[in-house]
């Protein structure tokens, strides 16, 4: 119990801190590295309370795809990256004001004795089951029951990518391209054809 | 101190909310800050669902996360997508300068 509130602390403190940097940091490729640090943190603490597929699923889906496309945006974008740090610390007055009143509400709403986890036990209608691992147990819930939430998650990651693609995609003059549509649809009216002439003779066309 | 609850998550939970909240309305020029600023959002809902769904003992809320993180990215590509259509024309970043629609 000791190692695992030991655990906790260090994750959930390099969480916290990096967050802090991924807002604040002047660079915006550190502060996609930092948010790489936070959510690697935060898979560490999903570990600790025993989801361990979603933590393996955070590191892949967000470090491996989401961080980087990112880090991709950051580098590509040509941009003065000192100009856009102007305003910080002018909205920071009503920014904090906004933060502290916003944790205050939450840190209440935790503190009420409504909240005991005994309560939440009684609506429980997956239990949680000791003997397997934590994969086997949502592959046996999220294919059965919650199947036609899996199959419509499949359907917005389709229309994400449709919608990303049509979004960035564009024409451009003056690049030699080929055309498919235009090679199939040639017909001989408008191509050459190659004959012998004869001398003096001429070709009738 | 040391025997961690489920206020503890829920804690680390709202500090990351908040963080993601500031973190929106620090970075007026920056689009990409806040892109990543909804993803802490979403990360501290993340943990808010995973803690609930550890300590009440349900597995309903580790499925409710896999969707949030499906839907999360979704959201950064369509986002990033938008952003960068949005550099092409503009060649700016700012969030201020996306006033296009405003009549």
């Amino acid at each position: 119990m000791f190692l695992y509130s030991i655990s906790f602390y260090l994750f959930s403190s390099i969480a916290v801190l990096s967050a802090l940097m991924v807002i604040s940091a002047k660079n915006p490729v550190h502060s996609v590295l930092f948010l790489i640090l936070c959510f690697v943190t935060s898979s560490g603490l999903f570990v600790l309370l025993g989801a361990e597929f979603l933590a393996m699923i955070l590191v892949v889906v967000y470090v491996g795809a989401v961080a980087v496309l990112f880090l991709f945006v950051v580098m590509m974008l040509d941009i003065n990256f000192v100009k856009l740090r102007e305003g910080f610390l002018q909205y920071l007055p009503f920014g904090a004001l906004l933060g502290i009143v916003l944790f205050t509400e939450l840190g209440i709403l935790f503190l009420t004795d409504k909240l005991s986890v005994m309560s939440l036990i009684e609506f429980s209608t997956y239990p949680i089951f000791s003997e397997t691992e934590n994969t086997k147990d949502l592959g046996s819930v999220l294919y059965t029951d919650y199947f036609y939430l899996f199959q419509l998650s499949g359907l917005i990651l389709l229309v994400a990518m449709i919608g990303s693609i049509v979004l960035t995609l564009r024409e451009r003059s003056g690049v030699k391209k080929q055309k498919i549509s235009e090679q199939i649809s040639v017909s001989n009216l408008n191509s050459i054809e190659k004959k012998k002439v004869k001398l003096g003779e001429g070709i009738n066309v | 101190m040391f025997n961690v609850s489920l206020e503890h998550f829920l804690f680390l939970g709202a500090i990351l909310f908040t963080i993601g909240i500031l973190g929106i309305f620090l970075n007026k020029k920056n689009v990409i800050i806040v892109l990543m600023s909804i993803e802490l959002i979403l990360l501290s809902v993340n943990i808010n669902f995973i803690a609930f769904s550890s300590f009440s003992g349900d597995l309903s809320g580790q499925i409710f996360a896999m969707l949030t993180l499906t839907v999360a990215a979704a959201e950064a590509a369509i986002g990033l997508a938008i952003l960068v259509v949005f550099f092409r024309n503009l060649a700016s970043i700012s969030v201020e300068k996306i006033s296009n629609l405003k009549g």
